[in-house]
């Protein structure tokens, strides 16, 4: 009666399928998968536009040729020789205008705010998205699925990856999604940006989302409750954002701060992005990122398998 | 392969190194009967299952399922077993069929071997009209019969019931049992189960194992532990006024008689058989029986003679309610 033979031995069944049943959760549902669009375009447009970093320089009246004029007028009224003046002026008023762009670009390494920053979501997707992979363990243990899945001949390690594949899919569809909107918000790309870029930054998405998604899940793989992963997800979640490059440059940031950004993945992450979209791409540095999201990545997904493999089979 | 599908041999289970759930229970099933689990809720009845079914590893002994060792070729018995676990695994957001064939994925099922058994078990359960409705529609009767049809996709040899008939209702449980029964007379399919329902055990299984505390208490038919507590009880009242006791105590199985006031108690085995002979027999003497009943000692007798307490008290522990509180809530969703 039996006819496992013809069965696959693949070690690797079933990953498809559970993968792809968290997937249908996601958009056979209208009003969640509705949300998880909005959200970024929330965040973009309440960060991105309301903070125009960029516009505090140029759009404000310091900067102006009303304040050259304002003293080119209090040094003719000390009595200054006024043969030279116009001219000195002139060149004055060149500098005052250019400096806007030049903090910016110094600060930002961009002259946009909004691009930087837009960018910077990405990362911030990657996060959010991959930190609810820790919860739909613990509903699968409450509800009893885990307990049916793991009474089949599924490997355990497969179970633990199609939670973190489903979170990076999830995670990279977002992305993709959040480069249309911000191009279509004026994103400025970077001189040399071709379309292979975005590959790359499918690629390091890929990466840091496996990565991320591995420690949450290993996080919240033995909790029963789900009141436990949510508050590990607050407490680290703000953080963790705040304290990389994803919304402001590092080297401003103080000491302390500076080096929780250096060992933070995201910094990276961001960082990679940057330089795929929106900088002039600086091969090294890039190169640099990959090599650190790459090695966080493989390092939490064993640290992530092992302990959960462990716990599953208790 | 020999005769006895499942063997356990002192198969005991401690949780954090103090809570024994199973303490060095010895069992054997046989190749097509059905073998019930029966003990109040904590006994130790789904933790033993989780063992058979490999989700969780003995503390000691060892135990076999059609001759895999459960510890040590886990993977191999994980293709031969089904399991119909007491929650509702079922996922809400898919349909009953893409379930189905969720759940022959995980067994490695090729897609169109999935399909045609999916077919057949939408039918055999009933739910063949539902297949392209979400789950979250369904009723607790539906869903018990969709984690019935999922935990068959692969064919199973043997299949592990754990609580199947929970939060049900009399009459959805009496299909629940039919279901049952079909599945051990067509397919010749060995069952394990589990239950906390006295009458469900009585009613399906061919041998009971009553547990407590980890313990098994006994083992043997429903009808045999029975009649070992010395048989059913005959009241019965005769119009004549002569006394008739030692007629009675003639008849065949019967056991003790005893005159009390106007009418007869009287011991007897196979008191259903037992009762028309003795009509039979006081009719030959010109007697006439003006009142006769018959009670038959129920599991509960005999769990109350095994473990010195009923099993509804023992039901009710506040751990138990709020346990099968937690699955009927999901059940009426």
């Amino acid at each position: 009666m039996s006819e496992t033979n013809g069965n696959s031995k693949n070690k690797l069944h079933g990953l498809w399928a559970l993968t792809n049943r968290e997937l249908k959760k996601w958009y056979k549902a209208p009003v969640i998968f509705l949300l998880s669009i909005i959200q970024p375009i929330l965040w973009m447009g309440l960060l991105g536009k309301a903070m125009n970093i960029g516009a505090i320089f140029t759009g404000t009246s310091f900067m102006t040729s009303d304040l050259v004029g304002r003293l080119q007028q209090s040094l003719l009224q000390h009595g200054m020789p006024s043969q030279n003046i116009p001219s000195f002026f002139g060149d004055l008023g060149n500098i005052f205008s250019g400096l806007g762009s030049s903090v910016m670009t110094d600060v930002f390494n961009t002259t946009d705010y909004f691009s930087y920053m837009a960018v910077g979501m990405i990362a911030f997707t990657a996060l959010f998205t991959t930190m609810f992979s820790g919860m739909s363990v613990v509903w699968d243990r409450r509800l009893g699925f885990l307990n049916k899945v793991l009474s089949t001949p599924v490997s355990r390690a497969v179970i633990i990856f199609s939670k973190v594949l489903s979170a990076t899919l999830r995670s990279m569809f977002q992305a993709g999604l959040i480069i249309l909107i911000a191009v279509a918000f004026g994103l400025q790309f970077g001189a040399n940006f071709t379309v292979l870029n975005i590959l790359g930054v499918f690629a390091i998405m890929f990466l840091v989302c496996v990565g991320l998604s591995s420690i949450f899940i290993a996080i919240t793989i033995r909790s029963t409750r789900i009141e436990t992963p949510m508050a590990v997800v607050n407490l680290i979640n703000l953080p963790l954002m705040f304290a990389s490059n994803a919304f402001f440059p590092t080297k401003f940031m103080p000491d302390w701060l500076q080096s929780i950004a250096k060992v933070n993945p995201l910094t990276y992450t961001t960082d990679a992005v940057r330089q795929l979209l929106i900088f002039n791409t600086d091969w090294t540095t890039l190169a640099g990122d990959f090599a650190y999201v790459g090695v966080f990545a493989v390092v939490a997904a064993s640290i992530g398998i092992v302990l959960s493999w462990r716990f599953l089979s208790k | 392969m020999s005769e006895e599908v499942i063997k356990a041999e002192g198969l005991t289970k401690v949780f954090n190194k103090h809570l024994t759930a199973v303490d060095h229970v010895d069992f054997s099933v046989k190749q097509g009967e059905i073998f019930g689990f029966l003990g109040p809720n904590g006994a130790g009845k789904t933790t033993t299952i989780n063992m058979l079914i490999t989700i969780l590893k003995p503390t000691e002994g060892k135990a076999s399922v059609l001759g895999f060792d459960i510890a040590k070729q886990d993977y191999a018995v994980r293709n031969v077993v089904g399991v119909v676990p007491q929650e509702y695994t079922a996922d809400e957001d898919l349909t009953g069929l893409e379930n189905i064939l969720l759940c022959a994925d995980l067994y490695g099922i090729p897609r169109n071997v999935a399909k045609d058994r999916a077919v057949d078990l939408l039918k055999l359960v009933e739910l063949t009209d539902f297949k392209d409705k979400k789950v979250q529609i369904f009723s607790g009767g539906m869903r018990r019969r969709l984690e019935l049809a999922c935990g068959l996709v692969n064919r199973p040899k043997v299949l592990f019931l754990d609580e199947p008939t929970l939060g049900l209702d009399v009459q959805t449980r009496t299909a629940t049992w039919n279901y049952i029964r079909k599945l051990k007379k067509e397919y010749g399919m060995t069952l394990f189960m589990t239950t906390h329902y006295l009458e469900e055990a009585d009613a399906l299984c061919d041998r009971v194992a009553i547990i407590d505390h980890g313990k098994i208490v006994v083992v043997g038919p429903p009808e045999e532990l029975k009649h070992s507590l010395g048989g059913d009880l005959i009241t019965l009242s005769i119009k004549e006024d002569a006394d008739v006791s030692e007629l009675i105590q003639k008849s065949e199985h019967v056991k003790d008689v005893k005159k009390e006031g106007g009418s007869y108690r009287i011991k007897a085995e196979y008191g259903e058989m037992t009762a028309p002979f003795i009509i039979e027999a006081l009719r030959k003497k010109g007697y006439t029986v003006t009142k006769l009943s018959l009670t038959e000692p129920t599991l509960n007798e005999v769990y109350l003679e095994y473990t010195g307490k009923s099993m509804r008290d023992a039901e009710e522990s506040r751990e138990a309610f709020a346990a099968q509180r937690m699955t009927m809530r999901r059940a009426r969703q």
